[in-house]
């Protein structure tokens, strides 16, 4: 039970994105199709999915002074395997990608994981914390590549699902389609976890009001 | 000459980094509640990229290429901008104080940003000789600091606005952004590398 909720609240209760708005340049740079959306959320739920474990095993060997160097070390080597296994098997998504591929090794949202959760958990839950905020990561890279995908040029994934006269809006796959679609979806996310609250208060109340 | 006219004003206005590449967003939307932190972290970047730029260029030209490691970029040069960032810190302390109170918070904040680390490594991609990179990596830490005054500027006056409560803070701070792409793309297609 408790090891669900530590996989879980990286979904939607401490979305990396939309939540701790950390690590925002992938959300936008990489989602003007859903695929690259997609590729990327792997990579990163890779990335700090091994790199959670790997630092709560060393947890104990490094020295305080330096752990920040060894954490950046590790997810730089991390992301190097990435992305020299990526430019193997998928070229063409390699070269879209780019330079943000490389760039995942200072997302502040992996960093903040190893320092915040991985340093002071056992193995086990550090490998789940590391793989609830991928998914949570990937889950809204998704979305966002979706939208954008949807209606900047009428298709998902590369599949037409606009009626035919529909005339894409250019926007939505530039910067500035970025920006703003990500503004809204932020103030949705921040209503329905307000909603959820509300809803475990108003539970509680009834649970207390109950036994008095 | 020309060229790095063209370079520079390129790097600058039409390929911002933070508003058409998405570099740097964390203290972008972090710092620029208030305009004298936005100054003076626009400078801070600026002078860190350009000096941590010419750095990776000269390692990666007579180190890297040399024996052949150029696999190892992203490695080597996150080590190298956080210890030359470390580096530079304690410098300023030791023998700048007063400019150390001004900057010093900022210069940790930025050791481990990717803006800092994108730009050294656009830097190799497009073969950039030692003058290009300089060039190139001013004017995108220019470029991140007229940004980011624009944008504390804007939300300055947005204290004073009417916004939905949804979108308090962090979304509104978004569409803001969304905006001032949107003008900065009427400079797309001025000049063409």
């Amino acid at each position: 039970m408790k090891l669900w909720d530590v996989f879980k609240k990286g979904l939607i209760a401490e979305n990396p994105i939309f939540v701790l708005a950390l690590s925002l340049c992938p959300a936008l740079a990489t989602t003007s199709t859903a695929l690259n959306g997609l590729t990327m959320g792997f990579c990163v739920m890779f990335v700090i999915t091994c790199n959670n474990t790997v630092v709560s095993l060393i947890k104990n060997v490094v020295n305080p002074k330096v752990r920040v160097p060894v954490y950046i070390t590790c997810i730089a080597t991390i992301v190097t395997v990435v992305e020299l296994v990526l430019q193997a098997l998928a070229p063409l998504l390699y070269k879209q990608l780019g330079i943000y591929l490389a760039l995942v090794v200072v997302f502040a949202i992996i960093l903040a994981r190893a320092e915040v959760f991985a340093s002071k958990n056992p193995v086990v839950p550090s490998f789940l914390d590391g793989l609830g905020m991928g998914c949570g990561f990937t889950l809204a890279l998704l979305v966002i590549g979706i939208i954008r995908e949807l209606f900047g040029s009428g298709t998902i994934f590369g599949l037409h699902v606009m009626w035919a006269s529909y005339n894409p809006i250019m926007i939505m796959i530039l910067p500035p389609g970025a920006f703003i679609l990500i503004g809204y979806l932020v103030a949705v996310v921040k209503v329905y976890n307000q909603h959820v609250e509300q809803v475990k208060m108003a539970k509680l109340e009834k649970a207390n009001g109950g036994e008095a | 000459m020309g060229t790095y006219l063209t370079l520079f004003i390129s790097a600058v206005v039409i390929n911002n980094y933070v508003l058409t590449r998405f570099l740097g967003l964390c203290i972008f939307f972090g710092v620029s509640k208030n305009l004298n932190a936005s100054v003076g972290m626009g400078m801070a970047v600026t002078s860190v990229i350009t000096l941590s730029s010419m750095l990776a260029w000269v390692v990666y030209h007579f180190v890297l290429i040399p024996f052949n490691l150029t696999f190892l970029r992203t490695v080597v040069f996150v080590l190298l901008i956080a210890s030359f960032v470390q580096l530079l810190e304690t410098i300023i302390k030791k023998q700048a104080p007063a400019l150390y109170n001004m900057w010093g918070i900022y210069l940790l904040l930025i050791a481990t940003n990717c803006i800092v680390l994108a730009v050294p490594i656009v830097n190799a991609d497009s073969n950039f000789n030692f003058l290009e990179s300089v060039v190139n990596s001013i004017g995108s830490g220019l470029g991140f600091a007229m940004a980011i005054v624009l944008m504390a500027s804007l939300r300055e006056k947005l204290r004073l606005a009417d916004v939905p409560k949804p979108l308090e803070g962090l979304g509104v701070a978004f569409i803001l952004a969304g905006m001032l792409a949107l003008s900065f793309l009427g400079f797309s297609g001025m000049i063409s590398l």
